[in-house]
């Protein structure tokens, strides 16, 4: 992991001592932006990003993901707050001076425009010389597999041309900063993933910076160095792709990324590092302590449903429970077993489709077991 | 005759029957007039009725000579001359600065927008005699009665509203990222407006330009009342052709006229066609 510093919280801020200092290339300090003056939509966006970093703003609409990127673009004013370049305010550069490329939801590309000009267009703003711009649009093209396409209209091309045409255009001016606005949102599955290799790999050879904005954790997850979780203004966790899966900092994102089963209780005893949870529905289990902090206080605990065994004799596990079996969902690479806690919680059991693979029967009670290194415990959300 | 669905009952049928009917009347009172003139014009007598020479299709009967009879008549050359002069100025006086207005009230930001649109459409509204009386008083003041800058002046007026009309009916199917990319791609404000919002934008702004050339054209009130003898137009001389000398030298005109019109909105439909292509429509 390349960044200096991480800062999550926009109340505190935490410096790593003994860290150098290292002045990161690109850097939010408590952005805060406001349309109406009353209400904000970014509540203190602190981060750093180094050179060449890919970094992922994840959160369901409406969090302010979309409106960070409109900012740094400079289609949207930053109310409170600094976003630095190499130690420099962005905001005393305008817009149109800004070298940051940008690839829009809706690709955005000038319908008057063959592909070619299309491309063209950055460059001959910056006044390269004709066969300069020849050379370097015909390069890109190639770079995103659409050299015979120079010279039809946008409008001739499927979605998934214009989205490499976009993705071409905000690259051909080598520009300090990318930043992605959902660019794959209006592709189908299968073209999406291959873009997102085909992103992957002009990340690894360009070496630009990227801020990708997306509601798809897989594609954050897949294509990340790290992702900041956004919810409600606010990040609530920035870590690399494994760490927010493996261990999530609280119940959002536990519940945001990837499947998780939450089953509420009450903290019993805070250990060293672990908590004694008792659960509404009787038992009283060994978790990891997320950010609970005191002993008494309503609590949940998450367990993936991989990391969860159905299991009559199970040594060696921390923790078991009681659960009612009442569906089995067929998936193919594995099957999805759901339980019925005591107080009627439901829980997912993921188990690969093997010939371990266990059978029940509608009604019949299990005992679900799990490792306490795979559990968390939350405050509520 | 399209086949009627079977559940239609005679009354359904009959109430087709005579909606087509009434279609067709409408379209015949707005349409003959105009038709009529055409053949009129060609007529080789200086009446203004079907010969009956015309009836039998005689083509001794008809004529060029009216039209032959424009180009001897000085008063018809002037005035030709003098409705492309003031409507050409005027056109390219109303279309820039109906365009300018019409992208200035596009913006959300800016205030008033309702009260300043309504002010600019005014003259389309407001009864062109008033209009006309009140300019005649004004510009009496900036000795522009009588002067072909005067007449320039006030009918690009006259054509704003239309290109104010059009233009932000373009510009509301304008998708704002477009412009935001051009500003991203490092075009400033102005190289962005000319680059990618101009060229798009283009039908409704031509399109306002035609209404505007032919609103300066046809028009006649604010012509009586602020033009002198040097700045008599097509529809002032037509006006006092009717009165003075009567022969159909004015059918022909009038026919010219037609063909004219006809084709700027020929001009006008074709372009409307080549931006939905270019927009993948």
């Amino acid at each position: 992991m390349s960044a200096a510093s991480v800062n999550t919280t926009p109340t505190s801020a935490p410096v790593e001592p003994g860290e150098p200092a290292r002045a990161a290339y690109l850097r939010f300090t408590d952005v805060k932006k406001s349309y109406d003056q009353q209400v904000l939509v970014v509540k203190g966006f602190s981060l750093d990003v180094a050179k060449g970093e890919f970094i992922t703003l994840l959160g369901p609409s409406g969090s302010g993901k979309t409106t960070m990127l409109m900012m740094l673009a400079g289609f949207e004013s930053v109310t409170s707050g600094e976003i630095l370049v190499d130690s420099v305010p962005l905001t005393r550069t305008a817009p149109y001076h800004r070298n940051i490329g940008m690839v829009f939801q809706n690709y955005a590309l000038f319908p008057h425009m063959t592909v070619a000009e299309n491309l063209g267009y950055p460059l001959k703003i910056r006044n390269l010389a004709r066969a300069e711009v020849e050379r370097r649009v015909g390069e890109y093209l190639d770079l995103v597999k659409l050299g015979d396409f120079g010279e039809r209209y946008p409008a001739q091309l499927s979605g998934g041309q214009r989205q490499r045409v976009a993705l071409a255009r905000a690259l051909v001016f080598d520009p300090s900063i990318v930043l992605m606005d959902e660019p794959l949102g209006a592709l189908d599955k299968k073209l999406r993933e291959q873009m997102q290799v085909e992103i992957t790999h002009l990340h690894r050879d360009l070496g630009f910076t990227v801020i990708y904005v997306t509601h798809d954790q897989s594609e954050a997850l897949t294509m990340s160095d790290r992702v900041a979780v956004f919810n409600d203004g606010v990040v609530q966790q920035c870590a690399a792709p494994n760490d927010l899966y493996e261990s999530p900092s609280n119940a959002f994102v536990a519940d945001f990324i990837g499947e998780n089963n939450m089953i509420e209780g009450e903290v019993a005893s805070l250990g060293d590092g672990t908590a004694e949870v008792r659960l509404k529905a009787g038992a009283v289990v060994t978790a990891r302590i997320g950010d609970v902090t005191e002993a008494g206080e309503p609590c949940i605990i998450s367990i993936r449903p991989e990391k969860l065994f159905i299991r009559e004799d199970a040594p060696g596990y921390e923790n078991e429970i009681e659960a009612r079996f009442s569906v089995r969902h067929y998936v193919g690479d594995f099957i999805r077993y759901y339980y019925h806690l005591a107080d009627g919680t439901e829980i997912t059991v993921k188990a690969l489709n093997d010939a371990a693979a266990p059978k029940v029967t509608v009604g019949q009670d299990s005992h679900l077991v799990w490792h306490t290194s795979d559990c968390f415990a939350f405050k509520p959300l | 005759m399209a086949r009627f669905p079977e559940y239609y009952t005679l009354w359904d049928r009959t109430g087709i029957y005579a909606l087509r009917a009434v279609a067709g009347l409408v379209l015949f009172f707005l349409m003959a007039p105009i038709l009529v003139i055409i053949p009129l014009s060609f007529n080789a007598e200086p009446f203004f009725t079907f010969t009956e020479g015309m009836l039998a299709f005689d083509s001794e009967a008809y004529s060029l000579r009216w039209y032959g009879s424009i180009l001897e008549n000085p008063n018809w050359l002037l005035a030709i001359r003098n409705s492309f002069i003031v409507g050409i100025a005027a056109t390219i006086l109303a279309t820039t600065l109906g365009t300018l207005a019409a992208v200035g009230l596009a913006n959300s930001a800016m205030p008033y927008r309702r009260l300043i649109t309504a002010l600019l459409l005014s003259p389309m509204i407001v009864p062109l005699i008033i209009i006309a009386a009140g300019m005649f008083f004004f510009y009496t003041r900036f000795n522009l009665v009588g002067t072909h800058l005067g007449l320039i002046i006030a009918h690009a007026a006259l054509g704003v509203p239309f290109v104010i009309v059009t233009v932000t009916a373009t510009l509301a199917g304008f998708d704002r990222s477009l412009y935001n990319a051009g500003i991203g791609l490092g075009a400033s404000p102005m190289r962005a407006f000319r680059d990618i919002v101009l060229p798009i934008i283009r039908p409704g702004v031509i399109s306002g330009g035609l209404f505007a050339f032919v609103t300066s054209f046809d028009e006649v009130v604010l012509v009586l009342f602020l033009a002198g003898p040097d700045q008599r137009t097509i529809p002032r001389q037509m006006f006092s052709g009717l009165r003075e000398q009567i022969n159909p030298t004015i059918l022909a005109v009038a026919t010219l006229l037609v063909l004219v019109s006809g084709l700027l909105l020929v001009t006008r439909e074709l372009l409307r066609r080549r931006s939905d292509r270019l927009r993948g429509v």
